[in-house]
């Protein structure tokens, strides 16, 4: 591209949106059927990174209806954050314990 | 912003997230790595979190939330129950999608909070209207996918597990569809003093859309829909994304995106279904009703007979399906498992992709039930060994085993499933013999080689663990 032209930041997010999309499809590809459940609740989990715009919402100056929004979004999104990696953790013990007891 | 958070920094902090979110996601390529990927995946939130809570430096509102929130994720995550597993991840679609919704509304109110140009740019705007409409749709479409998986067709028809059809409904919602995307071309173009009006048309409309599109897909197609549900969540924190410039957003929610979508897809091609006439609905209504009129004859059995079966095989395999886990007989199941290897029997677990609600929850359960990771086996690596099998023990499941998938003319003709009916001998536990999800009758259950066994999974599983001896 000519020096000194700056590209449009819908390109570069594209840009990330697509090749984004190429490393999922090929990492969950690789996912063993038997941990589809853990996959579907740590995506929750991951999904709940949307709590990044909240904060930023709740993070603007004074107590209006704008911060109040986002103070929602944080709580509801935090109950994903928590919960999805928690009880994927919950579920990756209940595999785990099988296999030390496979050892034994 | 501070100076040491300047926008470089930030980015770069956002990049570390999202690689340590690929790595959440590739740990789980094996059990023994999945524990570390997890880890990765909370130290990418925490990060992002922080990172963030550093730019705004505001902290009342912000922590306040995310305790009250933690507090309550923290709570359900120690209480829910494995079988309750779809419900949750539905709920959890949900909130990501409604806070979405929440999100556009507040950069709709105060674009500048967010470092946008204020009136909002039609750029903008038009990102604004996709992340919007998906994540309305995503919260709307999940909270009647929740009601299906929680059984509350009781207090309404839209949350009954039966498909909800009406007259032209395609033709409605494809209306719909437009009316939808009027209002959101409306708002992209309006005044900079007249956006709301389109934008909460335009919203409200998008979260009835979600309730019409999840409302005629039957309770068969409840794992498409919840890895479908489990897609758009990921878009809809995309397309938020883009509206927010935030790479690690859109990094995130392609991830998740891809990750539904790849489920949706296994899911399909698991009961030989297309996308296409998953979201058309209206499959599986039929759900307990007698197929064939004819009366066959089946030969049923007592648990005791079972037992003694059971007792004189050498390989046995057992095929868990939805039915063993409403009866929540996993504990019993295991039981007898490992009183027949006590007797030297070798006993294996064959699941199929569909078995249970939504993908791998019957491995879940059964690993809940503590039965080791080696004795359970995927359909492609154990189907070569049924024809070995002295006893094949079919508990709770139908569609699965039904030999008509591989009769061309059948309504299942295609679909993958466990070859039972090539084992010495089969044994079917159900509670009478209405038919499958898909709505017809089984030849299995009238095979010469095939012992019914009625009765409640749980009851019939213990009674079958006192009579091995």
């Amino acid at each position: 591209m000519p020096h000194g032209v700056v590209v449009d930041p819908l390109i570069t997010n594209l840009m990330v949106f697509v090749l984004a999309i190429f490393v999922g499809y090929h990492v969950v590809w690789h996912v063993t059927p038997a941990l589809h459940t853990p996959l579907m609740s740590v995506t929750n989990a991951i999904s709940s990174v949307i709590v990044v715009g909240a904060i930023l919402a709740a993070g603007a100056g004074g107590v209006n209806r704008g911060t109040l929004l986002g103070a929602v979004a944080v709580a509801l999104v935090a109950i994903n954050t928590f919960g999805g990696f928690l009880v994927t953790e919950r579920m990756l013990e209940m595999f785990k314990k099988k296999d030390r007891k496979e050892r034994e | 912003m501070t100076s040491f958070m300047s926008p470089n920094v930030v980015a770069l902090t956002y990049l570390v997230a999202s690689v340590l979110f690929i790595l959440a996601l590739k740990g789980l390529s094996g059990p023994t790595t999945a524990r570390r990927g997890n880890r990765f995946g909370i130290a990418g939130m925490a990060l992002a979190v922080l990172t963030t809570l550093l730019i705004t430096r505001r902290v009342d509102l912000t922590l306040g939330a995310l305790t009250i929130g933690g507090a309550i994720g923290w709570l359900v995550a120690r209480r829910v129950q494995m079988t309750q597993m779809p419900e949750l991840v539905a709920a959890m679609h949900s909130l990501v999608g409604l806070a979405a919704v929440l999100i556009a509304i507040a950069v709709v109110n105060n674009p500048m909070s967010f470092g946008i140009e204020n009136p909002l740019p039609a750029g903008n705007r038009v990102e604004l209207f996709i992340g919007t409409f998906v994540g309305a749709m995503t919260f709307s479409g999940s909270i009647i996918a929740f009601g299906k998986l929680a059984g509350l067709g009781k207090f309404s028809r839209l949350f009954s597990s039966a498909p909800v059809v009406f007259a032209s409904q395609h033709f409605v919602n494809l209306a719909i569809a437009i009316a939808m995307i009027v209002f959101g071309i409306a708002f992209v173009t309006a005044a900079p003093d007249g956006l709301w009006t389109p934008f909460i048309v335009m919203t409200a409309i998008a979260f009835v859309l979600g309730v019409l599109i999840i409302i005629p897909i039957g309770g068969a197609d409840m794992p498409v829909v919840i890895s479908m549900l489990n897609s758009y969540s990921g878009w809809a924190a995309s397309g938020i994304g883009f509206s927010l410039n935030n790479p690690l957003l859109i990094v995130a929610g392609s991830l998740v995106g891809s990750s539904g979508a790849i489920l949706s897809y296994i899911m399909c091609k698991a009961m030989n279904r297309s996308f296409i006439s998953v979201i058309l609905g209206g499959f599986g209504g039929a759900e307990g009703a007698a197929a064939s009129t004819e009366q066959k004859a089946v030969k049923s059995g007592s648990a005791e007979d079972v037992a003694f079966l059971l007792g004189n095989a050498e390989r046995v395999i057992i095929i868990p399906g939805y039915g063993l886990a409403v009866a929540r007989a996993q504990h019993a199941v295991k039981e007898m498992a490992q009183k027949l290897i006590a007797k030297g029997v070798s006993v294996r677990y064959a699941i199929h992709p569909v078995a249970g609600r939504m993908p791998g929850h019957m491995n879940v359960l059964l690993a809940e039930a503590e039965v080791p990771y080696d004795q359970v086996q995927e359909m492609e690596d154990i189907n070569g060994d049924f024809g070995a099998a002295d006893i094949a023990f079919v508990l709770g499941a139908n569609d699965v085993v039904n030999p008509l998938a591989e009769q061309k003319g059948s309504p299942i003709y295609g679909m993958p499933i466990l070859e039972a009916h090539k084992a010495h001998t089969v044994v079917v536990n159900k509670r009478s013999m209405a038919s499958g999800y898909a709505g017809i009758d089984n030849p299995l259950f009238y095979l010469d080689k095939t012992m019914m066994v009625f009765g409640d999974a749980k009851k019939v599983v213990e009674d079958i663990v006192k009579a091995i001896e």
